[in-house]
């Protein structure tokens, strides 16, 4: 019996609502609260059900068009690199500061989805980041830690 | 109602916001006209913006995104037949053989005037409607609150899941299991935080919406090898044709209009169902309203099949504006994601908002007849120019989009944890798109979840722990009806198609 990935994505969410409830039980209420009518381990707890239930509904009911994915045409190389280059981002934006790291970010996003317009790479890079930078801390005063630009002596 | 007209206007009027509404529908005409991109991510990037500026200039720069995203998509359906949101599919079904008729010109216009004349009347709807609503829904109570918003849950769950209807639930529960992560707004215990610091004030609304949308939109893109630019190559954008009307088909346009309007309007007010469902119905019952002769022409560049889905989706932005403004309760994904937006600016909407921030109420009313001439003037002659937009790589575009998405969420808090928690959720939200899992439900549960429980907890108070408070009061009562009427027509439904 071969089951759809829409019945184990249902049956994941079964496994996520027990996990949930288990969780809801550890919420270490307030003795006087204990038995109030409404805690703040309630509506966790009619959530934790109410997902229980729909999981198992999913997974009873027959189904009518489960949904049919090709994988063989999807891009999983390119989201994958798009999701790792996003992480290495993430890590190295509060170090190298704003300015290297997103511009680098783009640049090398622009070039691996398979862009090789050398000039607008770079003006869609380093010096848009640049404006982008002058807009925020310039303009709204909103503002950006950048160590490098600091070392730099370009910002304070 | 004259007075806080006038205070609307005056806020309204004022060079900043009137800037506000001019980058906001040209922002949103842009990303609005973008196939896969709409109104939601375009408002979804602006939030981080719109922190920095008062909640009445936020509001409006966030409404004119709205109608300039909806304003935006029936170009991309009328040139390229790949229409940028939802809501203008049913633009395509005419608009698309006007364009390839020579007269994508014509096509836009017709376009522009309807939404034109459809945002502006409904406007004068929302003007009389919003106020009289808002006296009527202080009788409100909390378990007719909750009632409410369990069935407005329900409704966006039914309309929005295409025959998926138990998937959507599933994504209402995960959203409101996201928004219990942290502290209980009464008792401060914190919950589902592992003893992580970051999560002690939960997770950031505008998080999950960088992430369900604008991020996960974007590896969808990559993910199914879709270009967007790829479909300009069918038409050349320099040769639009004239933009001029004939006599005949001014006369038609302006038979379509005021009942598309008025339907489009009321359809926006519903919990769930927005300007998508609007332009479908506004295109069959147009259908039903003409001629035999003109009847045939539908589907192959009815100036009435182009005109009535335009006015009606522009007329159901409005419309879904009523009950945001009034009850405090968004009735659609993108005006939760305004809800969400506004509970950040400390703003709680709901019947007493007009009383208390009336130059909030009235000046996003005011803003919407500035938005609409804008869109105008923007849509007509400008058109081609901004239609070039189309022919962005998704080279440039996709990288633009995560980038926007993580400075936004860095520029809130200034730590990784955030930006690792939003690309988790934004691998989820992909994978769970591809298989049908709809998240304008998830987005609403997420931003309805703490009035949810807060309005929970008042009700078992007051019944003692009870849940005789579903019953009690009559309102209550009828708005719990009208869930059991959803579920039991979802139910009919999936049964009579087996």
């Amino acid at each position: 019996m071969r089951i759809s990935i829409d019945k184990i994505i249902s049956l994941l969410f079964f496994v996520l609502s027990v996990f949930y409830l288990y969780q809801t039980y550890q919420i270490q209420v307030f003795s006087f609260d204990e038995h109030a009518p409404f805690n703040a381990k309630t509506f966790p707890t009619f959530l934790a059900y109410f997902g229980m239930f729909l999981s198992v509904l999913f997974l009873v009911l027959p189904e009518k068009n489960p949904t049919k994915i090709d994988h063989k045409v999807l891009d999983y190389k390119s989201v994958s690199f798009l999701i790792f280059i996003t992480v290495v981002y993430g890590f190295v934006i509060l170090k190298a500061g704003f300015f290297l790291s997103t511009s680098l970010f783009l640049f090398f996003s622009y070039y691996f989805l398979g862009e090789r317009r050398w000039k607008w790479m770079f003006l869609l890079s380093f010096p848009f980041v640049a404006l982008f930078m002058y807009l925020l801390h310039g303009l709204l005063d909103i503002y950006l830690r950048d160590p490098f630009l600091k070392m730099l002596g370009i910002i304070g | 109602m004259i007075e806080g007209i006038l205070i609307g206007l005056q806020t309204a009027l004022s060079l900043k916001n009137i800037l506000m509404v001019m980058m906001g529908c040209f922002f949103g005409t842009i990303i609005g006209m973008l196939p896969g991109l709409g109104p939601m991510t375009a408002i979804a990037l602006m939030i981080p913006i719109t922190y920095g500026f008062e909640p009445a200039t936020g509001l409006i720069l966030m409404a004119g995104v709205y109608y300039g995203a909806v304003f935006g998509g029936s170009t991309s359906s009328i040139l390229i037949n790949a229409p940028g949101v939802p809501g203008t599919v049913a633009t395509a079904f005419d608009g698309y053989p006007m364009a390839q008729q020579g007269k994508a010109g014509k096509a836009l216009a017709i376009a522009a005037y309807s939404s034109f004349a459809g945002g502006t009347i409904s406007a004068i709807f929302l003007l009389f409607a919003a106020p009289s609503l808002s006296k009527v829904s202080l009788a409100f109570r909390s378990p007719d609150y909750f009632a409410l918003m369990v069935l407005g849950l329900t409704a966006v769950s039914a309309f929005s899941s295409k025959g998926q209807f138990l998937k959507a639930m599933m994504m209402v529960i995960l959203g409101l299991m996201l928004a219990t992560v942290g502290q209980d707004s009464l008792s401060d215990i914190t919950r589902f935080t592992f003893n992580n610091m970051n999560l002690t004030d939960g997770i950031s609304f505008v998080l999950v919406v960088m992430a369900t949308f604008a991020m996960s939109e974007a590896l969808t893109i990559i993910l199914k090898g879709k270009d967007p630019s790829r479909a300009t190559e069918q038409i050349s954008l320099s040769q639009l044709g004239s933009i001029r009307l004939d006599k005949e088909e001014r006369n038609k346009m302006l038979k379509s209009i005021p009942r598309s309007s008025v339907l489009g309007f009321l359809i926006g007010v519903l919990p769930g169902a927005g300007a998508t469902i609007a332009s479908f119905l506004a295109y069959g019952m147009e259908r039903n309203y003409v001629n035999d002769e003109e009847k045939k022409k539908f589907g192959k560049g009815s100036v009435h099949g182009l005109a009535a889905p335009e006015t009606a989706n522009n007329a159901a932005c409005s419309g879904s504006f009523v009950p945001l403004l009034t009850l405090g309760i968004p009735g659609s994904g993108t005006t939760a994601v305004m809800l969400g937006a506004l509970l950040g600016f400390g703003i709680q909407p709901g019947p007493r908002l007009y009383m208390t921030n009336p130059e909030i109420f009235w000046s996003v009313i005011m803003s919407m007849y500035i938005g609409m001439v804008i869109l105008l003037i923007l849509n007509l002659p400008l058109i081609p120019y901004i239609a070039r937009v189309l022919a962005t790589p998704k080279n440039f575009l996709i990288p633009l989009i995560l980038f926007f998405s993580v400075t936004g969420i860095y520029l809130m808090s200034f730590n990784n944890f955030d930006i690792f928690l939003m690309i988790g959720i934004a691998v989820v939200a992909t994978f769970l798109r591809l298989y049908n899992f709809p998240m304008p439900p998830l987005i609403l549960a997420f931003v309805l979840g703490a009035l949810m429980e807060e309005n929970l907890r008042r009700s078992l108070l007051i019944s003692d722990g009870s849940f005789n408070f579903l019953w009690d009061r009559p309102l209550t009562a009828i708005i719990l009806a009208f869930t059991i009427a959803i579920i039991s027509w979802q139910a009919f439904k999936s049964f009579k198609n087996k």
